[in-house]
């Protein structure tokens, strides 16, 4: 538009037929959040792809930064009482 | 090369993954990765135009019905496309600025008229065919959301591609009228396709750094000799042929012969020689600007409204 603003941009998630979760799908620009969530009905879902839409500002979403991965993840590695795996069962015990 | 400044890039590269949009990169990887998605979004733009031409005329309404999808498919993989290259960091609108100051190019095929019904068959089959063969290795690119949205875009293309193919199939199995309406729009449309993957490998200066960056996987002429490879038995199919006498199935290398190319067509194309290429841009521009008051009344009703909460998540 004349003075180069352009509308702002959204991410869109869908959350498909029988799918648990809401998936990110991609963005779009969009006036407002109403308009958002009809262009990403027709860009996104016009082959069945889903059947609840979430549209969000990308302004809204905070992410975490590659050159923080290593510190930021850290934690996890050195950790590993967290997972099932790091615990000894005896033979024979069932279901647990 | 970059003094390790680009070590994990470079890294990420050799082992086949992929670099994601807050990753550091090289500032000509950015800048070249850019041109290539706007002027493929442009091109998915721009192409609307040639076959929106006949949805007014369509002869069927089932054909009629088909063609407003694709049409609508058309303007899907030009948003796909603009908003991989805005994880860039460049702006949609400054991006369609260049295309409409004939800063930045679009595919030189779309700068051909659509003169009969069946050039929309063969801008289906031939055209979306030669897409194809480019975009499939683009599912693999280095860059990870141009990959995602190149998959998304493949995945219909290939109904396009059957369109059109279909469409032809009908004419050429109809009245001899339709028969030579298909023939004729194959004999033009043929080389333009065949000019989509780009000058031949000798004279396309990036092509090199491009694979090394694993943005291209094939070169041109690979690529080139690929469609012809797999659209010759297709015609044989149709019962169409195509318009090289030189084209012929080559024992020794596996491959097909084909003739010369008429380069420097294609390079008054691309200046903006075309048949078309005042008018495609003529339109683009036309639609911008008497669209400017209807964005305008848009984004006064957004600003409006912005105090009003939103629905809920469902």
């Amino acid at each position: 538009m004349p003075g180069g603003t352009d509308w702002p941009l959204w991410e869109v998630f869908v959350r498909p037929r029988r799918g648990l979760a809401h998936t990110h799908a991609g963005s779009l620009h969009a006036p407002d959040a109403e308009l958002a969530l009809r262009n990403a009905r027709d860009l996104y879902t016009r082959r069945g792809e889903g059947v609840s839409i979430w549209v969000v500002p990308a302004t809204e979403i905070l992410a975490s930064s590659p050159e923080e991965r290593d510190p930021f993840f850290a934690p996890a590695a050195d950790k590993p009482y967290r997972h099932p795996t790091f615990y000894e069962v005896p033979e024979g015990v069932r279901s647990l | 090369m970059h003094e390790g400044v680009y070590r994990e890039f470079e890294e990420t590269i050799a082992a086949g993954e992929r670099i994601e949009p807050r990753d550091a990169m090289p500032p000509e990887y950015r800048a070249t990765l850019i041109r290539q998605i706007a002027q493929h979004a442009h091109s998915e733009i721009i192409g609307m135009q040639p076959e929106a031409n006949w949805i007014t005329r369509a002869p069927s309404l089932r054909r009629k019905a088909i063609l407003i999808a694709k049409v609508q498919d058309e303007a899907g993989h030009g948003l796909y496309l603009y908003g991989a290259a805005e994880t860039l960091g460049a702006r949609r609108d400054e991006l369609l600025d260049r295309l409409h100051a004939g800063r930045q190019k679009y595919s030189s095929i779309f700068n051909y008229p659509t003169l009969t019904w069946a050039d929309v068959g063969a801008i289906g089959w031939l055209v979306d065919g030669a897409a194809i063969v480019n975009q499939v290795p683009l599912c693999r690119c280095s860059y990870g959301p141009y990959a995602r949205a190149m998959t998304r875009i493949c995945k219909e293309e290939s109904f396009h591609q059957r369109q059109g193919y279909e469409l032809l199939l009908a004419l050429s199995h109809g009245t001899e009228e339709q028969h030579e309406m298909a023939q004729d729009a194959v004999n033009r449309w043929w080389w333009p396709s065949l000019m989509m993957f780009g000058p031949p490998d000798g004279e396309s200066p990036r092509t090199e750094r491009s694979m090394a960056w694993k943005i291209k996987r094939h070169t041109n002429d690979e690529l080139r000799q690929r469609f012809v490879d797999i659209v010759v038995p297709q015609a044989a199919s149709l019962g169409l042929t195509l318009p090289d006498p030189l084209l012929r199935w080559n024992e020794e290398r596996g491959h097909h012969d084909f003739g010369p190319i008429d380069w420097a067509e294609f390079h008054a194309v691309l200046r903006g020689e075309g048949p078309c290429n005042a008018q495609r841009l003529g339109q683009r521009r036309r639609a911008h600007e008497e669209g400017a008051w209807v964005r305008e009344a848009a984004a006064a009703y957004a600003a409006r409204h912005a105090a009003r909460p939103a629905g809920r998540a469902a």
